[in-house]
């Protein structure tokens, strides 16, 4: 599969039983592009965000990747291509920081470069003092880290991040900034979800507001211009409506 | 092919290193194998010998109880972090993660069996003289259970009670291996003529189901691991 440079949901319905998370969403990503996705507990971003990764089957509706369904693309070079931070950080705690990123590169297929690409992401990631301790000895902020050097770690085109700042400090908070810049810079497409508002305006191109399982606001922005400000009226513009 | 192979090695090197580490399924599970052994054979304190139908009985279950509590305890082990998940969202094949996970259940019935084994010697006066025919049983054994134990223990997902559903879903359809794997033994420990023949029926039994136990396996682990 070659580099992905789009993906599109179109009409995408997701049901748990009698309950909707999702009714209709249509949303386009595009490369070196980062979408903000903005919302309440329980507005579907969570569900939207698996579907997007090809980890939770659409009830209805589809999911282009470069113009190509899913189905048709072959699963191991479609996922290879994407890259999921969620709110649970996915390394072994019996492993060390270290480990758990030489486990995952090599399911990933990096062989060559791998050490290497390890320990350049481990210092990038401000975990290089600890990168030998066991993972579960880790705080939150320090798993938050590793948890990003994993999901960065392949390079994916497809970003999904969701609430990616939970537990940062505050050099982690301009960290993560840098990187999400970076990798927006490299041509990647970025999906984030905060409520942060302060936090993601800067890195934001297209503003999306979810609410109830449905996109009822959005918004496109020059690049840097977007401010809190307007990402909070957004927010606010759809609930006087 | 290569890239499979690789892929599968990966994991069970990941699975083996964990658990290096932690320590705890091992030595819990190898301490229960012996616990239930030595239960059976307070059964026995001062009354006639155990017969051979009750020591190869002993075996499969102390290898089916054992076994079960490692597996749990396993998969439950890659829910905690979701790590499972981040298995499922990298490139590796389903049939490789599958694979992957029944030589774990393998390797950690095997270290059951080196417990079990050396216990239902002292214990129960085992003796073998056809040691080749009852590795020969023990491997097919493990290899059914662990096929249709993968499949399930990965596929439950985030389902509540997933504690409870796995043995109650694993056992009923692991009874053919069980009983096979008993009748074998009982056969293989005998020792005439007749009953070789019948070990190498149970044999060739355990064979076919081993079969197609994999075949679905590998055919219904990714729809049966697909999230929701």
């Amino acid at each position: 599969m070659s580099g992905l440079d789009e993906v599109e949901a179109q009409g995408v319905v997701k049901d748990y039983g009698r309950q909707r998370a999702l009714c209709g969403v249509s949303l386009r990503l595009a490369a070196g592009q980062s979408t903000v996705l903005l919302g309440d507990n329980g507005a579907g971003k969570s569900t939207l965000l698996g579907i997007l990764a090809t980890l939770v089957r659409p009830t209805r509706g589809r999911v282009l990747f470069g113009g190509h369904a899913a189905e048709s693309l072959e699963p191991g070079a479609l996922r290879a291509q994407i890259g999921l931070l969620s709110h649970e950080v996915r390394c072994y705690g019996d492993l060390s920081a270290r480990e758990n990123l030489r486990f995952f590169g090599r399911l990933y297929g990096l062989r060559a470069a791998l050490e290497e690409r390890v320990a350049s992401l481990i210092e990038r990631v401000g975990l290089a003092a600890a990168a030998d301790r066991p993972v579960r000895t880790f705080s939150r902020g320090m798993l938050q880290r590793l948890a990003l050097a994993r999901t960065l770690l392949h390079r994916p085109r497809l970003l999904l991040l969701d609430e990616p700042y939970t537990g940062l400090d505050r050099d982690g908070v301009t960290l993560l900034s840098h990187l999400l810049d970076e990798e927006r810079r490299r041509g990647a497409l970025l999906l984030i979800t905060s409520h942060d508002l302060d936090v993601v305006a800067p890195l934001c191109d297209q503003a999306l507001l979810l609410r109830r399982g449905r996109i009822v606001a959005s918004a496109r922005f020059a690049p840097g211009t977007c401010t809190a400000t307007e990402l909070a009226r957004l927010c606010t513009a759809e609930a006087e409506s | 092919m290569e890239a499979f192979v690789r892929q599968v090695a990966v994991l069970l090197a990941k699975d083996v290193l964990v658990e290096l580490r932690a320590g705890e399924l091992i030595y819990a599970t190898l301490l229960f194998s012996a616990i239930v052994v030595l239960l059976f054979s307070f059964a026995f304190l001062g009354g006639s010998p155990p017969t051979i139908e009750v020591t190869a009985g002993v075996l499969w279950v102390g290898l089916a109880l054992a076994g079960m509590l490692g597996i749990s305890r396993s998969f439950e082990r890659e829910r905690e972090a979701d790590t499972l998940r981040a298995l499922l969202l990298s490139p590796v094949s389903r049939a490789a993660l599958y694979l992957a996970k029944m030589l774990g259940i393998c390797l950690l019935m095997i270290a059951v069996c080196c417990v079990v084994l050396p216990a239902l010697g002292l214990l129960f006066g085992l003796h073998i003289e056809r040691i080749g025919l009852l590795l020969g049983l023990l491997a097919l054994g493990i290899l059914g259970f662990a096929a249709v134990a993968a499949l399930f223990g990965a596929s439950l997902g985030r389902a509540r009670v997933r504690e409870l559903l796995l043995p109650l879903l694993v056992y009923p359809l692991t009874v053919p291996v069980l009983l096979a794997g008993t009748r074998g033994t009982y056969a293989v420990l005998y020792g005439t003529e007749q009953s070789l023949l019948d070990a190498a029926r149970w044999l060739r039994f355990l064979l076919v189901f081993d079969a197609t136990a994999l075949l679905c396996g590998l055919w219904l682990f990714e729809p049966m691991t697909a999230q929701e």
